[in-house]
């Protein structure tokens, strides 16, 4: 099976690295890379592996205030707040109403904080605890009542592209369908349905950001969702939890650029049989056939 | 009176504000966003806020997510 990948000509070569900014809504990015903050062994490891992917977006999830962990230490005292933008979720909530609420709760902490993502959300409904898959139904409820609250949502699901027309439709900044489960390490399972999603949301509307979002597990499933088109990749665990979370982050980075300038440069059509690289004219051996 | 902060009972003097009641627990000067009876209150209005019996308080912050 061929899965069609076309590659927008002349778009995105403008620095060194050819690839362009990833623009979301009034922020222009320099990298494609959002990472998250969560599962680290400590927040000196979170700290360098930020550092080394040269992310410019993390993600950090609202809870309950337990103050400090048991280091007397607060996630804030690791993030620049200079440098970085804060993008909440809304992780653990199964319930539209209650995405909402959280959603209110991040944007009022990041208010406080000063910091740009004030006004951002990434929004997960889930609907099953075993596979955190998205619920449609709270997902769009939830999406529509935070646009019409202002929120510039940057919204999880699945990889129905059906799904994620409607998630655009209700106005969400940018739609992250998943490549597998959260936290999973199956890298892209349906790359065919990545591509449905990017053509339907890209439809007529070229530069609308798509995010792969989800079940990363090494820096090849980063490459892979960027050829494939996407404008960038979220991912978490596959950092925070690889045996060397620095060295892994940097993976992802190069990774993400590769994956970008592959897309980009475009790639050659997949054929059944070789094509051979050097001539046969000239060649002084027995060539079966000829 | 008897009111409820992040999910566990707690009595608090009658009348006690947000603002009060973020500092009584020594998270004045940190982020942290309250909500009461699953509405947010804006930072703004904490001190104008005053709690009554029953209250389901939440106070949050941010963690380490995904």
């Amino acid at each position: 099976m061929t899965i069609e990948i076309k590659p927008r000509a002349g778009h995105g070569v403008s620095g060194g690295d050819g690839v362009g900014d990833l623009v979301l809504g009034q922020r222009k990015l320099t990298s494609r890379l959002i990472l998250g903050t969560g599962k680290y062994a400590d927040f000196a490891k979170m700290q360098q592996a930020l550092d080394v992917c040269q992310t410019e977006v993390v993600t950090v999830a609202v809870r309950r205030e337990r103050l400090y962990n048991e280091q007397g230490q607060s996630l804030l005292d690791f993030i620049d707040l200079d440098r970085y933008t804060i993008l909440p979720n809304t992780a653990g909530c199964f319930e539209a109403s209650d995405a909402v609420r959280v959603a209110r709760l991040g944007r009022e902490l990041l208010e406080q904080l000063g910091n740009a993502g004030a006004g951002w959300v990434k929004l997960e409904v889930l609907g099953d605890r075993k596979t955190l898959l998205p619920d449609p139904v709270g997902t769009l409820e939830a999406c529509r009542e935070l646009v019409a609250d202002g929120f510039e949502v940057m919204c999880y699901t699945s990889d129905d592209p059906i799904m994620a027309g409607r998630i655009k439709d209700v106005g969400a900044l940018c739609v992250m369908p998943a490549g597998s489960p959260i936290g999973s390490g199956q890298g892209v399972l349906n790359a065919n349905n990545i591509v449905l999603c990017l053509e339907r949301l890209k439809d007529g509307d070229p530069d609308y950001p798509v995010i792969v979002d989800a079940g990363v597990g090494a820096a090849s499933d980063v490459a892979v969702a960027m050829e494939l088109g996407a404008d960038g990749v979220l991912l978490n665990t596959a950092v925070a939890h690889a045996n060397d979370p620095v060295l892994m982050a940097m993976a992802m980075r190069n990774a993400c650029l590769a994956g970008r300038q592959s897309y980009l440069a475009g790639r050659i059509a997949k054929k059944r049989y070789a094509t051979a690289s050097s001539p046969f004219e000239g060649a002084i051996s027995y060539i079966p056939g000829e | 009176m008897r009111i409820k902060i992040n999910d566990k009972e707690q009595t608090i003097p009658e009348e006690t504000t947000v603002a009060q009641l973020i500092i009584q627990l020594g998270l004045s000067g940190k982020a942290c966003a309250a909500e009461v009876n699953t509405k947010l209150i804006p930072k703004a209005k904490h001190e104008s806020h005053t709690l009554s019996e029953g209250d389901r308080v939440e106070l949050v912050t941010l963690v380490g997510g995904g």
